[in-house]
């Protein structure tokens, strides 16, 4: 039973006249996760949400909540709740009162519902604001009455649409922790729409990520970033430098590919899934790359450039190497030791490295 | 019947006004008669014989007369000179308010509402008073020895331009306010930044930007002065001729029922355009 | 930024120009002599004359009948309108021509050809049989939705739709969310709507005076025909009661709609 998913989503198909919102997309949500659907504005992931909530009805494709075919639920039947983007709280009723709707309407008893609405307060620490309405509450007290509201009928599955998108930053990541300590705590299943990357790498345990209307990629944080399927993945996740050239050698053991932009041949120490001569990109991450005044020592390849731009960040240094090759790299280097960032300066002649490992080649 | 309620108000619409101007169309036509209702019918079914009789004589008329034509242009006259004067009043006021900080402001706002909402009639009565030979105004006048003669001012041309003025100026402010309180005040500042002086950002700045408030208010002034009837009733005299009066008294005095329809269909094309150009503003206003 | 003297001369001027008739209207309402703007005392008899004319009573009694009877018609039919026009489906441009032209059409057009359209009725199907109230009713009703349509669909295009589809989430049905969520969020517009359709309807004298049979004359009407002969001290006594009732009115209105805006900052 707990192996079966909770969501199926079947060749979900959404199209408004000519264009397609949500186009042939499949994904299977399991119990207990906290999915994240990443992607930017347009991609179609609120118009998934909102089909999965019932506000859409798709154009094609079968969604089932549970083995349990939601075509013909309207929303106020279906057993998922929503936290809105715009909070979306009813401006009229109390805090108490906006939280204890969706139990009325549910026909809940009496006593029953004020237990639940004491309990729901109590999780997201918002019991002494019960009287309040809307507009005397903050930004992120609004937002924890839109998350306390949308639990308090203990819904299979909670979608949330953008929910920390109103927050202004330091607050947003405080809450990050708290929304996924509160989602571990329930147990209850979370999809969470979001165009951060940030937020969908620290909250998701799964992200599905889309552009088009298709999900191009589902993973870990982990797979989606060491392991991108496509160019868009891997620029869209994090920063990458991207080397375009043309696959020459492909054996078991290592392959090597020809990028006139990284200046020669690019050795990979495994195979590459392609045919010989097919144009491919090797995609490297800043922090990847080594940098220093000599020649690095164990990497299979090797760049020389020239500092063009050099940012302290503090944590870590950004530079940005020029190639011979006219091809500008992105390196990082954590500054362990105070004074290094100095050590190299704007001009100057540097020396790259990186290991084939830690590349990752992408059919272009 | 989620269906059937949005169906509503097109039945009651299109019962109580659009098919009152196909009747309206198809009596200005008809033959006057004496009888009740005074016109006779357009078509008649008598003997398996279908009889239209379309009857252009009360549009020759129109043209006949030149009663008709010169009230038309009179009309339209005394309506775009009290436009004019309306926009030259209303616009410094409504200019003001929106630049008056924001507490007067609603308070402003709200004077110019006021007179709108007590009775229309009852304000325009109150000229009356103020204008005739020995009402408010003579009176003082009189009596500071600035004249030494009542003015003449009640039952002339001018009392009717003071009356459309005083009773449409709310009409001409609200809309160029909605307009000038929208513009963006970082526009000015710009304006002022890259080197103009106040009345220079004015000309090229504001004015430019508050045209759809000038002309949706000129048109809400414009369209129902040209039709207006109890100001130049109540205010008016035997020599202001405005089509509103003669379509009255064709109906009422002379009981001419086509006539007075021919009249009407004749305004509602003289006010088409002013019409469409409200509506191309206003249809403009809400996309933006 | 300070406004320049020129301007600020033109917009005290401007507000003298607007309410100084008003204030003449209700100085000589408490003044002895009949010929109005003479003063010779201090008295309140015209009030008591006007409030012992049966004909104005009479008409007065009519012409709020009227009203609140259009007006509340022009409500429902403008929160209809509003809807097909927020909210879509078919015919919405349609709609929105139709709805808006009863206010920008002069009112001795809209008084004739309604007229015109009750007198052919009446000789086809017997109905609405003869003019009087309802006649008025329905015509006030058309032209009281054009402005209730205007009203309640500028607060309805503000209204954040994920609010009822929050409700709809939490298991309230169509209707549910109708009166739980939508009225609630409506019902200043629908109060401002009533009252401006109410309004109209108590000011209206020239479409009455069309449609209006004998023995249905109402206020306005009454107050035209008395006007047309000259001024009249118990008509400002009149006007002074109509201000003062008013300006309560819109002072209350603008209380509750100022107190109803600050949820929504």
């Amino acid at each position: 039973m707990t192996d079966t998913p909770l969501l199926c989503i079947e060749n979900v198909t959404k199209s408004f006249g000519a264009t397609y919102a949500v186009d042939d997309v499949s994904l299977d949500i399991r119990r207990g996760e906290l999915f994240c659907l990443l992607g930017g504005s347009g991609c179609g992931k609120s118009t998934l949400l909102r089909m999965l909530a019932g506000f859409e009805a798709p154009s094609a494709g079968r969604i089932a909540l549970d083995g349990q075919d939601l075509a013909n639920v309207p929303p106020h039947q279906r057993d998922t709740n929503m936290m809105f983007q715009s909070y979306a709280l009813f401006p009229h009723m109390s805090v108490e009162k906006n939280v204890s709707y969706g139990l009325r309407r549910a026909g809940l008893p009496r006593a029953e519902i004020a237990t639940r609405v004491t309990e729901m307060l109590a999780l997201v620490q918002m019991e002494r604001f019960a009287a309040r309405k809307p507009h005397q509450l903050s930004g992120g007290q609004r937002q924890r009455v839109a998350l306390a509201r949308a639990l308090a009928r203990r819904p299979k599955l909670l979608l949330l649409d953008e929910p920390l998108g109103a927050l202004d930053r330091k607050l947003r990541e405080e809450t990050q922790l708290e929304l996924k300590k509160i989602q571990e705590t329930l147990g209850i299943t979370f999809i969470v729409v979001t165009h951060d990357q940030d937020e969908a790498m620290t909250l998701g345990d799964r992200l599905g990520i889309m552009r088009e209307g298709r999900i191009v990629q589902v993973g870990t944080p982990h797979e989606v970033y060491e392991f991108p399927q496509s160019r868009f993945v891997a620029d869209f996740i994090g920063t990458v430098t991207l080397f375009d050239g043309t696959l020459t050698e492909d054996r078991p053991t290592d392959a090597v590919i020809d990028s006139p932009e990284a200046g020669g041949p690019i050795r990979i120490p495994h195979a590459v899934t392609g045919s010989v001569g097919q144009s491919v990109a090797v995609a490297l991450r800043p922090e990847k790359i080594v940098i220093g005044r000599t020649p690095p020592e164990g990497v299979e390849n090797r760049l020389i450039g020239t500092v063009e731009t050099l940012v302290y960040q503090g944590a870590a240094s950004i530079f940005l190497v020029r190639l011979d090759s006219g091809k500008s790299v992105r390196v990082s280097r954590s500054n362990r030791e105070r004074g290094e960032a100095e050590a190299i300066a704007q001009g100057d002649r540097v020396h790259l490295g990186f290991s084939g490992q830690s590349a990752v080649v992408l059919a272009s | 019947m989620r269906r059937l309620v949005p169906l509503v108000p097109f039945l009651w619409l299109g019962l109580f006004f659009v098919i009152p101007f196909a009747v309206l169309l198809k009596i200005s036509f008809s033959e006057p008669a004496i009888a009740m209702p005074p016109y006779l019918p357009l078509w008649e079914w008598a003997d398996g014989v279908l009889t239209i009789a379309i009857n252009l004589g009360n549009y020759i008329f129109l043209t006949e007369d030149p009663l008709y034509l010169v009230s038309y242009l009179s009309s339209v006259r005394i309506a775009a000179i009290s436009t004019l004067v309306t926009l030259l009043i209303g616009y410094p006021m409504a200019y003001a308010i929106a630049r008056a900080p924001e507490g007067r402001r609603n308070i402003l706002l709200m004077l110019v509402i006021l007179p709108f909402w007590t009775s229309f009639l009852l304000r325009v009565y109150a000229w009356i008073g103020i204008l005739k030979a020995n009402g408010v105004l003579n009176n003082a006048l009189m009596s500071l020895g600035l004249i030494d003669q009542p003015l003449v001012i009640l039952q002339t041309d001018i009392a009717v331009y003071l009356g459309i003025v005083y009773t449409y100026l709310p009409f001409m402010i609200l809309p160029l306010y909605a307009t000038l309180s929208r513009l963006d005040g970082d526009l000015l500042e710009a304006s002022a930044d890259l080197g103009a002086r106040p009345l220079t950002t004015f000309a090229t700045v504001t004015l430019p930007l508050s045209m759809p408030g000038v002309l949706a208010g000129s048109m809400l002034v414009f369209i129902p002065a040209v039709g207006e009837y109890v100001i130049p009733a109540l205010l008016g005299g035997p020599d202001t001729l405005m089509i509103g009066t003669v379509l009255w008294n064709e109906f009422f005095l002379n009981r001419d029922w086509p006539v007075a329809s021919a009249v009407a269909i004749v305004m509602v094309l003289v006010l088409a355009l002013p019409i469409a150009l409200l509506r191309r503003i206003q249809s403009r206003a809400e996309k933006a | 930024m300070r406004s320049p003297v020129a301007l600020r001369i033109v917009v005290v001027a401007g507000f003298l120009f607007l309410y100084a008739p008003i204030l003449s209207l209700v100085i000589y309402s408490f003044n002895e002599s009949r010929l109005v703007t003479v003063w010779s005392g201090f008295s309140l008899k015209w009030y008591g004359e006007l409030l012992s004319d049966p004909q104005i009573i009479g008409a007065a009694w009519i012409s709020l009948k009227v009203a609140f009877l259009s007006a509340s018609i022009a409500t429902v039919l403008g929160t209809l309108a509003a809807l097909v026009l927020v909210r879509g489906g078919r015919g919405r441009a349609v709609l929105g021509g139709l709805v808006t032209a009863p206010l920008v059409m002069p009112e001795v057009i809209i008084g004739l050809s309604l007229l015109l359209l009750f007198v052919a009725m009446e000789g086809l199907i017997g109905w609405p049989g003869g003019r009087g109230l309802l006649t008025i009713v329905i015509a006030h009703a058309t032209f009281g939705a054009a402005f209730a349509t205007v009203v309640i669909e500028a607060r309805m295009v503000t209204l954040d739709r994920a609010v009822e589809d929050a409700a709809q989430d939490l298991g309230a049905g169509p209707l549910r969310v109708f009166f739980d969520v939508t009225l609630p969020a409506l019902a200043p517009a629908l109060v401002s709507a009533w009252l401006l359709a109410f309004t109209l309807s108590l000011d209206d004298v020239v479409i009455a005076s069309f449609v209006a049979g004998p023995g249905s004359s109402t206020l306005p009407m009454v107050i035209f025909s008395k006007v047309r002969l000259g001024v009249s001290p118990e008509v400002n006594a009149l006007a002074t009661l109509v201000i003062v009732l008013v300006s309560c009115l819109v002072l209350i209105a603008a209380w509750v709609s100022a107190r109803q805006r600050v949820p929504e900052a």
